[in-house]
């Protein structure tokens, strides 16, 4: 048993944690998030000059040889720095993707361009009527030849405002929510036939709704087998959970972190309100919370290789303590700074909507508490 | 012990909810303060309610009031909240009324309570400094008597929709020399006064509900002091207790209740909508029960107020109890709209528009809502203050 980090791991996070630092003041993040575009095309370059899309890929993709671990503290100190950039659409679902089941041509193709940062990638799974459920899906890919023919609607898919490629889950056989059937495809965002409307996000980020009218797409544009996306979709997700519960451990932590101090420095009837005991349990608790999300961030990176119920498993366990701890610490960092905690000048609001989103991004506390139950049954 | 309503109640219902119904503006429906309203359109209700004389239940029929019993104030209350009509604001009519009608001068009377009424004033609550929040009386703005002016330096801040307002009142220091609570005093400030500035703060959702105000060498006439010198902590401590009518939100709770359960039957969730989901059904299941159990709370509340009995720290209860209720209530509309919570677009999907729309029009203001409501919690003495009042005052600890 060993929970410590390699030397290299330790290089790994003070490099990230010195770039958010230098580049990610709230004031400078939210000019990136207010700009046109809404973030920056020059810090995603940075990253990628840093090695850190390089990170997680074993030596022969590319990589430097790293794991899961090194996606885990890479997303913590993005999470720390409430980072607005594509790392876990591109490098984490699309990467893991074409990792696990590209071709060699795709990944001979894409991997050096996801490493580079030419290529940034949004992953449309889900659908305006499917919920968190990856295999209630309506858009059809029929067969076209050696092509196949896209139609349908794919909600919410974020970041897809700044991706040049999208991936994205059609059914190519199969009933409305049937788990076999399911085909993922690699995308040009400006082959015709695709439309956009792209919006913010409550946290910052950007999404879009997805139209896609019969888009044609060759069909070595599928990643892994015909009709059999659904395993592989689900894997990778587990994976982006893993990854975002990294991120709100970092955020949780400097939400504690700010409202320790303001208790301590804020004054009212004479002494600091950090004296009053009631504040000091709720603090206590908000400390208890994010310790124990960080134990199952850690949990459900080290289980991200075993078998598929173990790991199944671990994502649900992992996103419901996420879930409730990130709500829990939220609310209650607002609630302890009073007025100020309301404002959008200071960063507890800003840390509070992230973690908001991050409760229901890829499936929320019920979801994923009836995941992990029917998998235990 | 009744739970019925008297025949009579039954018709004042009636008469009411047809009122509402005639005569609530009709771009104004469903609308809600996130909506980017005008301040005309605070008001419009306001003047219709002023000319059928029904703009202050809560005041005594002599200065305007509607003489109607508590149990009629009560569903008046219920009606506004179920025909979800903008509420009339509170800062003139509920907390500033009552104490110019009790404290006041006759002449203050004469002047201000009319044009309360009529909405020709819009007030806003100066209370709150940087410095003092929950602790309101270490407040430091000051006030100096100079010949027939006070001369007033300080800054108060979280003022409410001052940035439409004509007037101010706030508390201010007249007496330093004295404990905190003995030398402050009530003071009416028109905001157009040269060296008062209003500066916006945005909130988290990103709207422009409160504000700074900053008061620099401000020339008050002497006149407009309210009551007697350094007795204002007096009257401020009577306007927190006096409105307690609606401080648990239980109508307009369930207003929110059936307009949530009406979204989980539309949300889809597998084969069924997600109101058929045990998981989600019973949650909601929760808040009801809660939510009733708010409702008798405040019906106890209100058949000893009918009794003569004067408003006491109970009053902190239905403030604890149903900020809880409403926040939970917005944390699960976020819940049950999904992904499309995520969106953060102005405003309503606008019907015929050639722009592709982002999710259903319920949608859309879940998130901000959500975030917004989390102010119920710290604004009007903060949920922890409560429990304090609570603990010495009711229990005696
Ligand atoms: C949206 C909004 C609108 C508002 N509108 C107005 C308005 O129109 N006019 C106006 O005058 N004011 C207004 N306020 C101000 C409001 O009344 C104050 O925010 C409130 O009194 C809390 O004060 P504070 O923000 O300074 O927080 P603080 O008093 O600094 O409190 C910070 C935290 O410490 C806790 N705390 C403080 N003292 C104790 C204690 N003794 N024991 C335990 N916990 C304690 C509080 O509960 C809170 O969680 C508004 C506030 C908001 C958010």
């Amino acid at each position: 048993m060993d929970f410590s980090f390699t030397e290299e791991q330790t290089l790994l996070r003070n490099t990230v944690q010195r770039f958010v630092q230098d580049n990610y003041e709230l004031e400078a993040r939210q000019k990136i998030v207010n700009s046109e575009e809404g973030f920056s095309r020059d810090y995603w370059q940075q990253l990628a000059e840093l090695g850190l899309f390089m990170a997680p890929f074993s030596e022969e993709l590319g990589g430097m040889g790293g794991s899961q671990i090194e996606t885990m503290i890479i997303m913590e100190e993005f999470g720390r720095g409430l980072v607005v950039e594509p790392y876990v659409p591109t490098v984490v679902l699309a990467g893991g993707l074409l990792r696990e089941a590209g071709s060699q041509a795709q990944k001979d193709e894409l991997l050096p361009s996801i490493i580079g940062g030419e290529t940034i990638f949004a992953v449309a799974y889900a659908e305006p009527q499917g919920r968190y459920n990856l295999a209630d899906i309506t858009t059809r890919a029929e067969k076209d030849g050696s092509d196949f023919r896209l139609n349908g609607h794919k909600a919410v898919v974020l970041g897809a405002p700044w991706a040049n490629k999208l991936i994205i889950s059609a059914r190519t056989s199969g009933g409305q929510r049937d788990d076999s059937g399911i085909t993922l495809f690699i995308v040009d965002k400006n082959t015709d036939g695709v439309s956009s409307r792209d919006y913010p996000t409550i946290d910052g980020s950007r999404a879009s709704e997805i139209i896609l009218e019969n888009v044609k797409v060759s069909g070595d544009a599928v990643i892994g087998e015909v009709d059999d996306g659904l395993p592989l979709l689900s894997k990778i997700f587990d994976e982006g959970i893993a990854a975002i519960c990294a991120e709100a451990s970092g955020a949780m932590r400097v939400l504690n972190d700010t409202t320790i101090e303001y208790c301590k420095t804020r004054k009212q009837f004479g002494m600091p309100i950090g004296k009053f005991q009631v504040l000091q349990h709720r603090m206590v608790d908000m400390f208890m919370e994010c310790e124990q999300s960080v134990s199952m961030t850690y949990m459900v990176n080290l289980k991200l290789d075993e078998s598929d119920v173990e790991r199944e498993k671990a994502a649900s366990a992992a996103k419901v303590q996420i879930g409730k701890s990130g709500k829990f610490i939220g609310q209650n960092a607002v609630q302890l700074h009073g007025g100020m905690g309301m404002t959008d000048e200071l960063n507890v609001g800003h840390y509070f909507k992230r973690l908001t989103m991050i409760d229901t991004q890829f499936g929320n506390v019920d979801h994923h508490l009836k995941r992990y139950a029917a998998l235990d049954a | 012990m009744d739970l019925n309503f008297a025949p009579e109640d039954v018709a004042f219902r009636e008469q009411v909810r047809t009122f509402i119904a005639e005569n609530y503006p009709e771009h104004l429906r469903g609308k809600n303060r996130r909506a980017g309203l005008e301040k005309d359109d605070f008001l419009a209700w306001h003047r219709i309610l002023h000319k059928q004389g029904w703009v202050a239940p809560s005041w005594p029929k002599e200065y305007g009031g509607t003489g109607w019993t508590v149990t009629q104030k009560y569903i008046w209350g219920e009606e506004c909240a179920t025909a979800e009509v903008l509420p009339v604001l509170p800062f003139g009519v509920n907390m500033l009324g009552p104490v110019i009608y009790t404290f006041a001068s006759e002449d203050q009377k004469k002047h201000y309570l009319p044009r309360i009424l009529s909405g020709e004033d819009w007030w806003c609550q100066g209370y709150s400094e940087p410095g003092s929040g929950s602790d309101l009386a270490s407040l430091r703005t000051k006030a100096v008597r100079d010949g027939d002016h006070y001369i007033v330096n300080g800054s108060k801040t979280w003022t409410t929709l001052a940035q439409h307002a004509d007037w101010i009142f706030c508390l201010v220091k007249t007496n330093t020399e004295v404990k905190a609570q003995e030398g402050i005093s009530f003071l009416l400030m028109d905001i157009k006064t040269p060296g008062i500035t209003v500066r916006p703060i945005i909130t988290m959702d990103g709207s422009h509900e409160v504000n700074e105000v900053f008061l620099e060498d401000v020339k008050v006439p002497v006149e407009n002091l309210v009551g007697e010198e350094n007795k204002g902590w007096t009257y401020a401590k009577f306007l927190l207790g006096h409105e307690r009518s609606g401080i648990a939100g239980v109508a307009g709770s369930k207003r929110q209740v059936e307009k949530l359960k009406t979204i989980a039957g539309s949300e889809r969730s597998g084969t069924g909508t997600l109101m058929e989901d045990t998981d989600f059904a019973r949650k909601v299941a929760e808040l009801e029960v809660d939510l009733l159990a708010l409702e008798f709370t405040e019906l106890r509340t209100l058949a000893s107020e009918s009794a003569g009995k004067g408003p006491g720290p109970e009053a902190s209860l239905l403030k604890v109890k149903g900020t809880e209720v409403q926040q939970r209530l917005t944390d699960m509309t976020l819940e049950a709209v999904g992904y499309y919570g995520f969106p953060f677009v102005n405003g309503p999907n606008v019907e015929g528009s050639n722009i592709f729309p982002v999710g259903p029009d319920y949608a859309t203001q879940a998130g901000p809502t959500y975030f917004n409501h989390r102010k119920a919690s710290i604004y009007g003495g903060s949920n922890e203050i409560q429990r304090n009042i609570m603990a010495k005052m009711v229990l005696g600890l």
